[in-house]
């Protein structure tokens, strides 16, 4: 791979290919997917269940899958447990998932859901990079926060005070978040920092000194913030892509907290725009954030966040949709705007969007062994055909395919 | 647990054992010899396969991975003479279950750098992900040094890591048990998917968690992972007495051997546990040659690998607690003496601890140096462990047959000094005379790791935890 610096522009021409994942999570992120005949969910806590989901992923040369994760039961509530016994509820590991699947896959990147609030970027740092050696170059990470109580108290180490929807602009709701996303992004500079506390070239083997390492490669990080303190170097040598993706999803928000953290800590943003006019806004102000924090023109993806729905008409699209809406007792509605229709008008959508400054998307498909197959079979078919969507990996690594350079290491660059 | 049709009488009446094997990826210290040309890497994932791959071929019980959570240093100086580096150890393990079908994986996770709720997801998960293989060799520390790291810091006196140890272990019990194991329904017609809205549910309430809530992991196929214990402490063996299924020990030589396995079987009755519930599984080493004259021939080869003059110099200052750069290696030993009271110089080190009067094991290395005419590097090879089985296959077979039947063990961990080819010999001929004599395992009869070891599922037990909310 070119080790020169990348020259992915601020908003890609809207003829550059897209980037294309999908995002992993229980059946489907319809609450009732798991009813569809088409769904395994006796199999959901089995390693072939999702070996074959990502192997579906990669036979559509999808850039990446992402799988969801949380400290706690899924809850169709917003901060608060629901209960419920009628939808999917407990999950694996997602690191762990991704690690299972690495080795029966050759292309595809790999992105687990991390939580900050409340573990050791000691530990996800290795974790990650490990991930990265088992895929050979394949790994990355979607950061994410936690302001569960209930999440909270499944490791007794803070209190966090209950909210609603309707608090987030309170003073003290706006500190808190504010805080937990700063939190992540100290996080992610302390992972990132780990990665590169081994140069290269540490490993020199010198038989006629005795040493196994030069001692002057490896690094003290010495962070020093506001929740952690963490003095490095890491245990686990620099990760083959040098840096693993860092990926995060953000929200507008009062604060611009959110967006901050994909402007400082990201190489992939997901966004969730409900039109071409929202998507300008979310890409405007999300680059506005970037040039704030002194990255102005470097390579960050912004990527749109989907729910699909997919089908040979829009008509049966629609009824699946109300179908499973009936089936989980409420309109499902989320953060993300509901595609329904067919790969085609879905691939007209995304090229629109394309135009607005988007470079990817993540698709949630809304039932995965229905739309995942819908996606590798009908929309990549439609985009390749559009020129629009690659016709093979092109790629060894995640960076690779995303069209980001393998980054200098920036302990190395001071000392050389 | 697998019969064979070959069994036959020992002396006396007692049936033979059957022996239990596992493979100890190559650690970071001067066991590992990185120098030899055919020594691979330590990092990347192949290595990890070849030496699981080579484990599963020979019917072995499971991969063992050791954990540590800061570099080694010594003199303020990042440890640069043995293997650095290493995985995270649930992603490689999670791995490993890839390209493994039956072996057992079995990772060192702190209890002391670590929460249980992750803890436990992370083992839940690997149990579900490898079909019921995960074992947690449940360590501990306190040092500040390696807190560094870490949120918390150095939190933790160091008369309490066993006590943390001990809840940390009772509150993942807490947590793998609660969750029944039935349910999940997931009947698509009904639209009921769990059973049981309180499906996780948990309290705990002590002095080192306080913690509540549902753990988010359903059951996993062995229920708990098996647990393994390390320390060789008074603590420690009580620790594994009441809650461990296995003990990695380092008493790998006949008779101490077997007064640890009796002392500590000894200590079951009272916890109410049979002497099947606990095996003591030593970590060992081994050299093969064609003769018994040829493996001790390249056993003292490979010791001279391990101990350049560079690392004798660096294990001498682990008693002398000071900077000895300035001595040769190949001349005789300091005048000067130790430097007495807390070790400052191998930071981050339990090995140091054996040490306890350094002035007299000063003392002792000088005479012996002396009479023998041994220069530094010598004195070292000779003093630190040679290799526990050392001979032709036939020999190592025999010994290792005679331990496990002896009640010196119950098995080995083996620890090959070469990555990732280095337990290859091993596997091709050594293990097949070990069947032959119906002592060990020609096909795998069971499909977890409990199975392997004959152990109970804890659902056979009572469970423990399931708190009423």
């Amino acid at each position: 791979m070119s080790s020169s610096s990348s020259s992915l522009p601020a908003s890609p021409p809207s003829s550059a290919p897209l980037h294309l994942a999908v995002a992993l999570d229980g059946a489907g992120w319809h609450p009732a997917a798991w009813r569809e005949p088409v769904a395994r969910p006796r199999d959901l806590f089995t390693a072939g269940y999702w070996a074959d989901l990502v192997a579906e992923a990669e036979r559509g040369l999808l850039d990446f899958v992402t799988i969801e994760d949380s400290l706690g039961l899924q809850s169709a509530h917003f901060l608060e447990p629901d209960g419920r016994t009628d939808q999917v509820r407990g999950r694996l590991d997602a690191v762990l998932i991704a690690a299972r699947v690495a080795p029966l896959t050759r292309h595809i990147g790999l992105v687990p859901t991390v939580v900050a609030t409340h573990t050791e970027p000691f530990h996800i740092s290795k974790a990650i990079a490990t991930l990265d050696y088992v895929s050979t170059g394949r790994a990355g990470l979607r950061v994410q926060v936690t302001a569960r109580p209930n999440e909270a108290g499944h490791f007794g180490r803070r209190t966090i005070p209950p909210f609603g929807l309707g608090d987030l602009d309170r003073p003290a709701v706006r500190e808190l978040t504010t805080d937990l996303l700063d939190e992540a992004a100290d996080y992610v500079d302390v992972v990132r920092r780990l990665w590169d506390s081994w140069e290269d070239d540490a490993e020199i083997r010198d038989v006629a000194t005795g040493r196994f390492i030069d001692r002057d490669k490896l690094h003290y990080i010495d962070f020093e913030g506001k929740h952690f303190s963490v003095k490095g170097p890491s245990i686990t040598p620099r990760p083959p892509q040098g840096q693993p993706l860092v990926s995060a999803l953000a929200h507008e928000h009062s604060t611009g907290a959110p967006f901050r953290l994909v402007a400082r800590s990201a190489d992939v943003g997901y966004v969730t725009p409900h039109d071409t006019e929202q998507a300008r806004a979310v890409v405007a102000a999300v680059r506005a954030e970037q040039d704030a924090a002194g990255r102005t023109g470097e390579p960050l993806h912004l990527f749109g966040d989907l729910v699909v729905f997919l089908d040979d008409t829009p008509a049966a699209a629609e009824d699946r949709r109300d179908r499973l809406d009936a089936l989980a007792g409420y309109a499902y509605a989320g953060d993300a705007r509901i595609f329904t229709g067919t790969p085609a008008q879905l691939a007209d959508l995304l090229l629109e969007l394309r135009a607005d400054g988007l470079s990817g998307f993540r698709l949630r498909p809304a039932v995965l062994g229905h739309d995942l197959p819908a996606i590798t079979r009908g929309l990549v078919p439609e985009l390749q055909r559009r020129g629009a969507f690659r016709s093979s990996y092109q790629a060894d690594t995640l960076r690779g395919l995303l069209g980001l350079a393998r980054p200098a290491n920036r302990y190395a660059a001071a000392t050389a | 647990m697998s019969t064979s049709s070959t069994d036959k009488p020992s002396s006396t009446d007692k049936p033979l054992k059957q022996i239990h094997l596992a493979a100890h990826f190559p650690g970071v210290n001067n066991t590992t010899v990185w120098s030899a040309p055919e020594a691979g890497s330590h990092i990347e994932f192949s290595s990890f396969a070849h030496l699981a791959r080579t484990a599963e071929r020979a019917k072995f019980d499971f991969l063992f991975l050791a954990e540590g959570l800061r570099l080694r240093e010594q003199g303020g100086k990042i440890h640069d003479l043995d293997v650095v580096g290493r995985p995270d150890t649930f992603t490689v393990l999670s791995a490993l279950a890839a390209v493994t079908e039956h072996l057992g994986l079995t990772g060192t996770i702190n209890s002391t750098f670590n929460e249980p709720y992750e803890v436990a997801r992370q083992f839940a998960s690997l149990d579900h992900l490898s079909g019921g293989r995960a074992a947690w060799n449940v360590v501990t520390s306190w040092d500040a040094f390696t807190g560094e790291n870490f949120r918390r810091g150095g939190f933790l006196p160091q008369e309490e890591r066993y006590s943390r140890a001990k809840e940390f272990l009772t509150t993942a019990h807490e947590l793998f048990d609660s969750w029944r194991g039935d349910e999940i329904i997931a009947d698509q017609a009904t639209g009921t998917f769990l059973r049981d809205a309180q499906a996780g549910a948990f309290i705990h309430q002590g002095e080192q968690f306080d913690i509540s809530g549902q753990f988010n992991v359903p059951r996993s196929p062995q229920g708990r992972p098996v647990i393994f214990q390390a320390g060789a402490s008074d603590e420690g063996r009580e620790f594994a007495a009441s809650s461990a299924d296995a003990i990695f020990s380092r008493y790998s030589k006949l008779e101490e051997g077997q007064a640890f396995y009796q002392d500590v079987k000894g200590r079951l009755a009272r916890y109410g546990r049979r002497h099947d519930q606990l095996l003591i599984l030593p970590a060992a080493t081994f050299v093969l040659g064609d003769t018994d004259a040829e493996a001790r021939e390249l056993a003292h080869e490979v010791r001279r690998q391990q101990v350049s003059g560079a690392t004798a110099i660096k294990y001498l200052e682990h008693v002398w607690n000071r900077d000895l750069s300035a001595y040769d290696p190949d001349g005789p030993l300091p005048d000067v003496d130790p430097i007495p009271g807390e070790n400052t110089i191998a930071l981050g080190r339990a090995s140091v601890r054996q040490f306890r009067d350094p002035l007299a094991v000063a003392k002792e290395w000088r005479e012996r140096a002396e009479a023998k005419n041994l220069s530094i590097r010598e004195l070292v090879i000779e003093t630190t462990t040679r290799q526990s089985f050392i001979g032709s296959p036939a020999t190592v077979a025999e010994t290792i047959n005679e331990f496990v039947q002896a009640d010196a063990s119950d098995g080995f961990i083996l620890v090959p000094h070469l990555t990732p080819g280095g337990l290859d010999a091993f596997a091709d001929t050594v293990v097949p005379l070990l069947q032959e004599r119906g002592v060990f395992r020609t096909e795998y009869a069971g499909t977890t790791l409990r199975d392997h070891l004959g152990l109970e599922h804890p659902d056979a037990e009572v469970p423990a935890g399931r708190a009423a909310s």
